[in-house]
């Protein structure tokens, strides 16, 4: 039993000692759903030595971690927050990497009629608002989140008037929270990469896409080393340049699911010559 | 109730293949558990026979709230948890956040008060019956404490697999401190919940059955080890 246990502690030491060239990254639940991470990773390891450390939260939360000095670079998807954090002092710059767009999820027998009737995601909100149908938030303050309460709002429905009785808070990541529609017959706003990933669709499907205002903007950030000295931000601008590179660009844009594209590649070069 | 039929043959599947991954996570889930319940045993066993023999104030209160302590809530200790390991917080400096170390932290927080409790109420018994004799030899009190420890080992034990019971099925407190990195603080709950998430029921119930078989053979070769119930022994 000693020995046993010698040899697992042993075993242990050694694969974390083996990581020498890691980062810790938080990254927002949508991205890691979505099963890009999976093509990503081994690739960056392969071409950077660079051992990244996942750690899948909302964008809440990573925006959090990485204010704490928890993380050494951020992924995440929500423009206000992201340039809140900024604004702190919390994270070096911000550089876009790829977008993707949110859907309308809903059951099958789409018993707001959304999917015929509406030209806007207002038109759809307020419809399934007006028919009190069932509807999965989020409710865990990240991007996909912070988004859908944005455009409760743009459709003037108050939180008064979003009763327990049809919108259901599930405070749980993307996963989790289509879980729960799965299981209710809800409808729900995901990023379209989690939804093609997801393996419990039920008798959900996609229902409303296309709306400019649903454009999804992932971004990286990697934390500021002036204001968390133990950071290790050469990795993470290291993997930022790969992040933002040309093999990047080729394996984001080939990720596919059913033949459907999941994110699009967008990052920019480098303006500055600061780095 | 397909998945579950699903879920037996991926766990079939993978512990006859024997998936480099599932033993990765198998092993580390037993190496944070063994480790906890370990040093949580060391702590709670003297602990509980101090608490037994000793006669002190407030008595009655300590115990109950010994007791009540077994009931804490695992997501709250690994909440206070990273909040003290955070870089931000007073040992953020040991850079433990997010690593194995973590996780053991966490977990004999949450065992050391099971098995304490666990320990002092068999040992509490013991000591009524040995009191007068261990009174009348003039035993010191750590030798009254070796020997109820040790006449109590079997009751002991049990107090050390339910520590081991509670942390191998624990979730709350590992998803927060250690943050589920693959290959690097992943264990089996946290897998668990992860394929949840994805929608995968069938590996997540698969992962379940496996962990289920994990416990059951850490108990069987712990009583094997120590010898219990042999024909016709106690």
């Amino acid at each position: 039993m000693k020995r046993l246990f010698l040899t697992l502690a042993a075993t242990l030491m050694f694969a974390t000692t083996a990581s020498a060239e890691s980062l810790k990254l938080a990254v927002t639940t949508s991205f890691h759903n979505s099963g890009l991470s999976d093509i990503l990773l081994p690739e960056i390891k392969q071409d950077t030595g660079l051992e990244v450390q996942l750690i899948v939260v909302g964008t809440g939360q990573a925006l959090r971690l990485g204010a704490a000095g928890d993380v050494d670079a951020i992924l995440v998807h929500s423009r206000k927050a992201e340039d809140a954090f900024l604004a702190e002092g919390n994270g070096t710059h911000r550089r876009e990497i790829m977008y993707n767009d949110f859907v309308i999820i809903g059951p099958e027998s789409d018993p707001a009629a959304v999917s015929e009737e509406s030209q806007t995601v207002i038109n759809v909100l307020q419809r399934i608002a007006d028919e009190q149908a069932p509807f999965v938030s989020r409710g865990d303050d990240s991007g996909t989140h912070k988004k859908e309460l944005a455009l409760w709002s743009a459709a003037g429905i108050t939180e008064e008037q979003r009763l327990p009785r049809w919108y259901k808070e599930a405070g749980a990541g993307m996963g989790a929270s289509l879980n729960t529609a799965s299981g209710v017959n809800a409808y729900i706003l995901a990023d379209r990469a989690s939804w093609l990933n997801f393996g419990n669709k039920g008798t959900l499907k996609l229902l409303f896409a296309g709306d400019p205002t649903l454009f999804n903007q992932y971004a990286y950030i990697p934390v500021n080393p002036a204001k968390h000295g133990h950071v290790k931000h050469s990795e993470a601008l290291a993997l930022e340049a790969w992040l933002t590179g040309p093999r990047a660009a080729e394996l984001i844009n080939n990720y596919k699911i059913n033949g459907e594209t999941l994110f699009t590649f967008n990052a920019e070069a480098m303006l500055e010559a600061a780095e | 109730m397909l998945e579950i039929w699903e879920g037996m043959k991926a766990a079939t599947w993978l512990v006859l293949t024997f998936d480099a991954d599932l033993v990765e996570i198998a092993m580390r889930s037993l190496f944070v558990t063994l480790s906890a319940v370990a040093i949580a045993a060391l702590i709670a066993f003297p602990l509980g026979a101090w608490l037994a023999i000793s006669r002190y104030r407030f008595r009655r209160l300590v115990i109950a709230t010994l007791n009540a302590l077994m009931g804490l809530p695992p997501v709250v200790v690994g909440l206070a948890v990273y909040l003290l390991l955070s870089r931000s917080g007073p040992f953020g400096v040991m850079g433990l956040l997010f690593t194995p170390w973590a996780m053991i932290i966490a977990q004999v927080i949450i065992l050391t008060p099971l098995i304490a409790s666990i320990a002092h109420q068999s040992i509490r018994d013991l000591w009524a019956e040995y009191h007068d004799l261990l009174i009348s030899l003039n035993t010191s009190r750590s030798q009254r404490i070796k020997t109820l420890l040790w006449d109590s080992r079997r009751a002991l034990l049990t107090a050390a697999l339910a520590g081991f019971g509670r942390g191998i099925g624990e979730v709350g407190a590992i998803m927060i401190v250690g943050g589920n990195i693959d290959h690097v603080t992943r264990v089996m709950t946290t897998a668990i919940a992860l394929e949840t998430s994805k929608g995968d029921f069938a590996l997540a119930i698969g992962l379940g059955f496996v962990l289920i078989g994990l416990s059951l053979t850490v108990n069987i070769a712990i009583h094997m080890l120590t010898g219990t119930e042999v024909r016709d022994r106690w």
